[in-house]
């Protein structure tokens, strides 16, 4: 199991492992903004929270298709699905080297691209906090999405589609942190639901990745 | 410790290839599937490594025995020779690959990245993986593909070792491998009849 984390992490920096996509898109994402919606500090400071956690959640989108494709093609998902380790197991790693690879670096960036947005001071500590709880839902929807359509060819418009209405609540109750952190406002409802979007997707999301796998590989 | 098949029938991507297939292999044998491209070997190897369902019949083997080798061999290009076997040894749970990499003679390429591997060379580290599974039914699909005369040797040699060991190998190859004491079974006559169009269960067009 561990093994198989580390073999991950260590492919995703390898050449060609794609780590870093997501976090340039980020970057991009952030620095592109005030030149198109223009530098007043009001207009900015109000819309941040809502542009920040929406380049998260699409810059974790962009990678999510490799989470098992490469796999697929070398053969290497076959041969897990045979070796000792619950294919539940498999997924749940798969999500969590997503996570730690893509929605990390995403989460202690995000400070530094609040600043460019300028995010209201008191908002930082919640930025960071609703993105630490929310992104690992982003990973674990992200791998059922993944798993449901590996074996597709170009499956990534299709995956998409699928994930992006199961992302919604996540970005919904995210950004609203922020922005009532942001306020002065009390942030306990919006953080809880956020909390409870990823600890269920969490605990049940794995179970449903491995049964599509399971059909996907036959 | 044996493997046994019975009246099994699969099929794949809907279509039944295969029903009847009975065999059995115990301890210190192999079993090498012979018949024409696309009779349905593949399929049934797929079958016995449990990556599919068979439509009927039935597959008796202990449980965490088998070692399955597929067409592709699951390597990873930015991995080095030595961490690819690492990796699958850690998978099942064992720790000497020193072993599969002389056996192999992959011990000069330890060091060398998977994709600058040749065809063959990879063919072999692919083989090299299951030496590592410490288990003790191979079921190999065309393992000398892209393998040199010397190499196919080797691999014979290595299969020789697992069976006097006590263990089982079941080989689908269009060519020898040396293994004289290995029994036949051509898949021609098993050839599943088409059923008639409708009979099928609906589910079978989604999953």
């Amino acid at each position: 199991m561990i093994a198989l984390l580390t073999r991950d992490l260590r492919l995703a920096l390898r050449a060609g492992g794609g780590f870093g996509l997501g976090l340039a898109f980020f970057l991009i994402m952030a620095v592109l903004v005030p030149l198109g919606v223009g530098p007043q500090p009001s207009t900015l400071s109000l819309i941040a929270p809502g542009i920040l956690w929406v380049g998260a959640l699409l810059a974790c989108l962009l990678s999510l298709d490799r989470i098992f494709a490469l796999d697929f093609e070398d053969g290497s998902l076959d041969l897990l699905a045979t070796a000792p380790v619950p294919l539940e197991a498999v997924v749940t790693i798969k999500a969590l080297a997503h996570w730690l690879t893509t929605s990390l670096p995403l989460v202690l960036i995000s400070p530094v691209l609040g600043l460019l947005l300028f995010l209201p001071a008191e908002a930082y500590l919640w930025l960071i906090l609703s993105l630490l709880l929310g992104t690992p839902a982003l990973s674990v929807i992200g791998t059922f999405g993944a798993a449901l359509t590996v074996g597709l060819k170009r499956g990534g418009l299709l995956l998409s589609l699928l994930v992006l209405p199961l992302y919604i609540p996540t970005l919904i109750f995210g950004a609203e942190v922020v922005s009532r952190g942001a306020m002065g406002l009390s942030i306990g409802t919006p953080l809880a639901l956020l909390a409870g979007i990823t600890a269920g997707s969490v605990a049940i999301l794995p179970f449903a990745s491995a049964l599509v796998l399971r059909i996907n590989l036959r | 410790m044996s493997l046994a098949v019975t009246a099994l029938a699969c099929a794949r991507g809907g279509v039944p290839l295969l029903e009847g297939v009975s065999f059995s292999l115990r301890s210190g044998a192999a079993l090498v599937l012979r018949g024409p491209n696309g009779c349905g070997k593949t399929t049934l190897l797929r079958c016995v490594a449990g990556l599919q369902p068979p439509l009927a019949g039935e597959i008796e083997a202990a449980p965490d025995a088998i070692a399955y080798a597929a067409h592709a061999d699951g390597i990873k290009a930015t991995l080095s020779v030595a961490e690819n076997l690492r990796f699958w040894a850690a998978i099942y749970g064992t720790t000497d690959i020193e072993t599969a990499l002389e056996r192999m003679n992959l011990r000069a390429l330890a060091d060398r990245a998977a994709q600058n591997l040749s065809a063959g060379q990879k063919r072999r580290l692919g083989l090299a993986r299951l030496m590592v599974t410490g288990r003790p039914v191979w079921v190999l699909d065309e393992p000398t593909v892209s393998l040199d005369m010397a190499s196919v040797a080797l691999f014979g040699d290595v299969v020789r070792d697992h069976l006097a060991r006590g263990g089982m190998a079941l080989i689908a190859t269009h060519i020898d491998l040396g293994l004289p004491e290995a029994e036949m079974l051509d898949l021609t006559p098993f050839k599943a009849q088409l059923p008639a169009a409708g009979s099928g269960d609906f589910d079978e067009a989604f999953l």
